[in-house]
């Protein structure tokens, strides 16, 4: 009893500490500009990895340094490494649905 | 009028409201991707033929353009928590600014493809079999709602350079201006995996 109880009390601490940082958070400028220029060169990056002939291992290449980018503009750009995790969470989640159902379709496909 | 009340505000929960919309949103253009992702594995060599006539060039220059937009928006609102609302508005208009180069750069792109009777529904697509009319159709689709996607974030990022100027968004009431930069983000990140799919599978 006492356990849980100081369990949901730490919890509480941690949530309110976790709020009161995100209102507080202020993103430096030089930070969105590093990003920025990462995010640029690997553009670069990907257009000049299509010049070369690798086959189907294109598709998978663009995609990833895609997928690379994404997490760069959710965690930065859209503030997600310094708020609240559920946030996090139900990003994961969705993207995970959406890869799910294009994996399943692609099986129904690929196998009939 | 001394009775002094206080307007309660849960920026949480309007935050959580926006990421809600963007999951509809994503959602919305995975189910597109699904169907481009079928009719890809089933017409490889059209769609693999048929990228090969939308310009790399402009592609990965709205790419860019579109990045640093992003990179813009998310610097206003550390402008605005700091107090600096000149800047913070200036940077908003670079990011209005960017957004029209996008479309500009979008408009010269179809005109092109329309200008060589390439459409959906054009006769002369129609000839060229069903591979190019799938991936022309999915392509004037996808980048069509992209870019109406791009009109509403402007709009929205010109309601939010209006409330900066009037005082409604301060550097502590700026959910509005946090949300406005969710959803160009969401924007941009929808186009991350559009360019990939169309103009690099050369």
């Amino acid at each position: 009893m006492d356990i849980s109880l100081s369990l949901v009390l730490f919890d509480y601490l941690k949530l309110t500490e976790i709020m009161e940082n995100e209102k507080n958070h202020i993103v430096p400028y030089h930070t969105f500009l590093l990003v920025l220029a990462g995010l640029i060169a690997l553009t670069l990056i990907s257009v000049a990895v299509t010049k070369i002939y690798l086959g189907t291992l294109t598709v998978f290449i663009a995609l990833f340094i895609a997928a690379v980018k994404s997490t760069f503009v959710l965690r930065v750009f859209m503030h997600l490494k310094f708020e609240n995790r559920m946030f996090t969470v139900m990003v994961i989640a969705v993207m995970l649905l959406i890869g799910v159902v294009i994996f399943i379709t692609l099986l129904d496909y690929l196998f009939r | 009028m001394s009775l002094k009340t206080e307007i309660h505000r849960d920026d949480l929960a309007s935050k959580t409201g926006m990421w809600l919309f963007l999951f509809t949103e994503m959602l919305l253009f995975g189910g597109l991707f699904v169907v481009y992702s079928v009719y890809r594995y089933r017409n490889a060599e059209a769609f693999h033929l048929a990228a090969h006539e939308l310009s790399i060039v402009f592609g990965t220059a709205n790419t860019i353009i579109l990045l640093i937009s992003s990179s813009t928006i998310a610097m206003s609102i550390t402008a605005i928590q700091k107090k600096n609302k000149t800047l913070a508005l200036l940077l908003l208009g670079i990011t209005i600014f960017l957004g029209l180069i996008f479309l500009a750069n979008k408009y010269v792109e179809w005109g092109h493809h329309i200008k060589e009777h390439i459409y959906p529904g054009s006769p002369v697509l129609a000839l060229r079999g069903q591979g190019d009319v799938l991936f022309y159709g999915l392509y004037f689709f996808m980048t069509g709602l992209h870019a109406l996607h791009i009109i509403i974030g402007l709009v929205f990022i010109g309601f939010i350079v209006v409330f900066i100027i009037r005082g409604n968004v301060t550097s502590d009431n700026f959910v509005l201006h946090e949300n406005s930069g969710l959803y160009w983000h969401l924007v941009d990140l929808i186009w991350i995996f559009l360019f990939p799919l169309f103009y690099l599978i050369t």
